[in-house]
């Protein structure tokens, strides 16, 4: 079969009873994004305009003995320096930052070092001045001395017998209790289901490997910035790239200690953040900056910076052991996963702990994750953080069972597969899920169906992620010629501006191009969390529904009033409020809008909810990998990624999801590590030597959009940012393994670790 | 104030116009566009020539900005994302990105869309990997690429039958 019979991008639709959902609009921020004239970051400029630069650790783990700032202060252009001196003594406390959350002076001790650095690129100090040549020139006049420590940089070194520890009051929470026990493990919890010991007695066939991976970062291709104002009456007001405007004030509010009134976030354009874009990074140092000039700051990240000082997904070291009958039933399966935190303790393998096993209905399972402290950035969360990387093992280690056993390895994972009322390992139960619905739609797949040409490896694999839901506001305003403004406050990220007008659209009946949709600053719409979670579509779409049929409402009472007739006999469909009773009662949005002012004034829907119902989602892969024999280079030469979306809104923008998902993780599998020295340092901080996938590296990804809807959401949609990244790195592991023989435990598969493989 | 510097002179034409501009010999192209121009469609990834966000056209060749040096902007005729539409008529290549949904964060688009113009006015009708091959230089971390080909070849086939 050549690639081209077939259709590339399917909608399996399940529910087409839309007029707006389901279309693909051009997107209402396009024209400025086609053209240079969107505002990003870097791009903002105000009057008097200062320029900041961080001076970040040479170490991995030093203690500060000293900062003399003098020389730099005294250089001509300097307007200020700072460290983390200048912070307002704060209490600890535990603070929210999207979907995670972390103590108090581990955020500040990350925005500025206080006594010890605990990585290369750890921020110390700041300089503000005229031009960033001179802010620049400046760091290099500012004397730090240190006290070199040794540092450890895996979660083994961690981990063993009198390792150099990094929190000197850091104790290990054990099973949910403080064991007391000084570590730089973190936590260490279990999930228990039924009785493991019993479920491996009864296995015909156990499988059991171990699995590592190293750290990856998620390479936007825009870096950090941020600019701040902090006005002689005590506002301060800030512009970033973020994906939660809320969290950045909120984050700013407990550092600087000033309440949340007095901070306005208004939120750029962003240039992508895969979940990198939750933290603050420059906007504190901009702000101490901009209070102790009294002029705005600008900071811009430098890439090295990005790469060296934002927060990576973490390395992780995975042990998966699988059981299971010669009929193909799981008996047991226990997960022991251990993830570098970084220098604070907050790994992800809280969430890949749920993740591991979402996909099976398992009677027997234990899980064991431990959040270990490292000396490298603090990882922030990267797509389906822990997910991908427990993924990685878990469904290889299904290939080997379904091999052993002589099944097709997507049979035997549809005869354990999860489904309505199937309780996870770590509690929930599932509500309504489409796992089954994207197996069947891989296996039915041409591309899955077709004869494999020699030299091809063929793999599969499918992972789970979830949708959060939590609070977002959205406001509509009736015009005048009967279309609407939208006001909301979820960053986009991509695309997600239209998904959620088109929801609007679709409950008014009118176009999408008919609703103007504005992300507007944390001071003009109500708490809207974090662009993350796989939650805007889901949530604020959801919002942008309620406000929808606020207006809607008022339009139908409204239109009463004029008539003189109950407002329960008037219906509005397609943009027509009509009478259900009197055919001659009958007017357009528009025309009712044109008489709102003389009949009651403006109208206005509000909503600000946080839902419950959120569904999660299934994605599935099928590669065909070949290798080149003599370099051990995989090619991926044919991809194709089947998810879940519950319903589609704008099914261009959620095959671009699944691309962009996809290929993060192609570059995860075969390309993208942090390679670090044996002090520390990283050796690949360009996007020359840290290889994210182009486009010669690649196919055409082909997707198929299954529609298994949300039942707890009105129009059926489930989140689908993130459970694209989680299928690639074992689907292209269990393609390797078909062509070659040897299981590839460790990622990336680097052409060297192949070649190695194989020899031996 | 600031450093005493010794500023250049700097004559160039950029999207057509004659542009008149005073840099420091160390500054970029990018920055002498970004923060003394004002042009700031051009956007800065890493700023060492890996990632094409800076991609402008020089005298028929894309350059990346970040890599030439303001003061070589002397007597060249440049052009950026700013100078793509043609008034208020967006290009074929604009439409097609849009259309074709090539672009999730669009801070890679304005590169893109100049690395694309080029290859489509050497090679009006590229193969894939010829699209692939030109587009090497320009990183796209949101959409895994497929979008964005489909849509160049889009663009060639309605430049094409213009």
């Amino acid at each position: 079969m050549t690639t081209t019979d077939y259709e590339r991008n399917v909608v399996l639709s399940t529910n087409s009873d839309f007029k707006v959902i389901g279309t693909r609009p051009v997107r209402h921020d396009g024209v400025d994004k086609v053209t240079g004239r969107a505002i990003y970051g870097a791009d903002y400029v105000a009057s008097g305009l200062l320029h900041g630069k961080i001076l970040r650790s040479p170490h991995a783990h030093a203690r500060i003995i000293s900062i003399d700032t003098s020389k730099a202060e005294a250089l001509n252009g300097v307007r200020a320096v700072v460290t983390s001196a200048d912070f307002p003594r704060v209490e600890n406390k535990t603070v929210e930052l999207g979907e995670d959350e972390t103590k108090l002076l581990d955020l500040r001790g990350n925005v500025l070092a206080n006594d010890k650095v605990l990585y290369v690129g750890h921020a110390v100090a700041a300089v503000a001045a005229s031009n960033p040549h001179v802010a620049e020139e400046a760091l290099s006049l500012i004397d730090v001395k240190y006290e070199v420590l040794k540092s450890v940089m895996t979660t083994d070194e961690a981990m063993a017998e009198g390792a150099i520890i990094l929190h000197e009051n850091q104790t290990t929470e054990e099973l949910g209790t403080d064991s007391g026990i000084v570590s730089n493990v973190a936590k260490h919890f279990q999930h228990v289901k039924g009785n493991i010991e019993q479920g491996f007695k009864d296995a015909d066939i156990i499988v059991e490997r171990e699995y590592n991976t190293k750290t990856v970062h998620q390479g936007y291709i825009e870096p950090h910035n941020g600019t701040a104002l902090w006005s002689a009456d005590g506002r301060l007001h800030i512009w970033c790239s973020t994906q939660g405007s809320f969290v950045v004030r909120d984050s700013l509010s407990d550092l600087l200690d000033i309440p949340v009134s007095k901070i306005r976030v208004t939120p750029t354009e962003i240039g992508g953040g895969f979940g990198g874009k939750i933290p603050i990074y420059v906007e504190p140092v901009a702000a101490l900056l901009s209070k102790k000039t009294g002029t705005p700051v600008k900071i811009v990240m430098t890439r090295k910076e990005t790469f060296e000082g934002s927060g990576p997904t973490p390395g992780s070291k995975i042990k998966i052991k699988v059981g299971a009958k010669l009929d193909g039933k799981i008996t047991a399966a226990h997960a022991w996963m251990a993830m570098e935190a970084g220098a604070y303790a907050g790994s992800p393998v809280g969430a890949a702990a749920q993740c591991v096993f979402a996909t099976y209905d398992l009677d027997n399972a234990l899980i064991d994750g431990l959040d270990v402290v490292v000396n490298k950035p603090k990882t922030a969360a990267y797509r389906a953080p822990g997910s991908p990387n427990a993924a990685f093992g878990m469904e290889q280690a299904l290939n080997e069972l379904a091999e052993k056993i002589g099944m097709d390895p997507i049979d035997f994972r549809l005869k354990n597969v999860a489904s309505e009322g199937t309780r996870r390992p770590d509690g929930p139960v599932f509500q309504r899920i489409g796992a089954k619905e994207v197996l069947e739609a891989m296996r039915d797949h041409p591309h899955y169906q077709s004869s494999k040409a020699n030299g091809i490896g063929r793999g599969i694999a499918i992972g789970f992620w979830f949708n959060i839901g939590f609070d977002s506001a959205c406001n509509i305003a009736l015009n005048k010629d009967g279309t609407v403004n939208l006001i909301e406050g979820s960053t986009d990220i991509g695309g997600s501006r239209t998904s959620i007008a088109m929801q609007a659209a679709e409950v008014l009946g009118i176009a999408a191009e008919d609703v103007r949709p504005s992300i507007v600053d944390t001071d003009t719409v109500g708490f809207t969390a974090v662009t993350g979670g796989s939650r805007t579509t889901f949530a604020t779409g959801w919002a942008a529904y309620e406000a929808a049929q606020d207006v809607k409402a008022q339009c139908i009472e409204r239109a009463a009033n004029i008539w003189d007739v109950k407002s329960s006999s008037l219906q509005m469909e397609d943009g027509i409020i009509s009478s259900m009773s009197d055919s001659e009662l009958k007017m357009t949005l528009k025309e009712l809008a044109e008489q709102m002012s003389s009949t009651g004034g403006g109208i206005t829907g509000r909503a600000a909810i946080n839902p419950r119902g959120v569904g999660g989602s299934f994605c599935g892969n099928i590669a065909d990998v070949s290798i080149d024999e003599e370099t051990g280079k995989i090619s991926v030469e044919r991809f194709t990624c089947v998810q879940d979306a519950g319903k589609a809104i704008h099914p261009s923008y959620v095959e671009g999801q699944m691309q962009g998902g996809s290929v993060q993780g192609i570059g995860w599998a075969l390309n993208e590590e942090y390679f670090m020295s044996n002090e520390g340092k990283m050796n690949n901080s360009s996007l020359l030597d840290y290889r994210m996938p182009t486009a010669l590296d690649l196919p055409m990804i082909d997707t198929v959009i299954v529609e298994v809807a949300n039942p707890g959401h009105p129009f059926g949609v489930r989140g689908v940012g993130e459970a694209n990244i989680v299928p690639p790195t074992p689907t292209i592991a269990n393609a390797v393994y078909d062509l070659t023989g040897n299981r590839m435990t460790e990622l990336p598969m680097t052409p060297g670790s192949v070649l190695a493989a194989n020899n031996k | 104030m600031t450093t005493k510097t010794n500023k250049v002179h700097v004559q160039s034409t950029i999207n057509g116009e004659s542009v008149d501009f005073l840099c420091e010999p160390r500054q970029s192209l990018l920055e002498c566009l970004r923060d003394i121009i004002g042009l700031t469609g051009t956007k800065e990834g890493c700023n060492d020539g890996n990632c094409g966000a800076c991609t402008v056209n020089m005298d028929g060749r894309i350059v990346t900005s970040c890599l030439v040096l303001g003061v070589e902007a002397e007597g060249a005729s440049i052009e950026t994302i700013e100078g793509v539409a043609n008034g208020s008529n967006l290009h074929p290549i604009q439409l097609a990105f849009l259309e074709g949904a090539a672009l999730q964060c669009g801070i890679c688009t304005p590169g893109f869309i100049i690395a694309t113009k080029a290859l489509l006015e050497q090679n009006p009708d590229p193969t894939e990997h010829e699209i692939r091959f030109w587009l090497a230089n320009n990183l796209c971390r949101c959409t895994g690429y497929d979008k964005i080909v489909r849509s160049v070849q889009d663009a060639a086939k309605r430049l094409r039958e213009k």
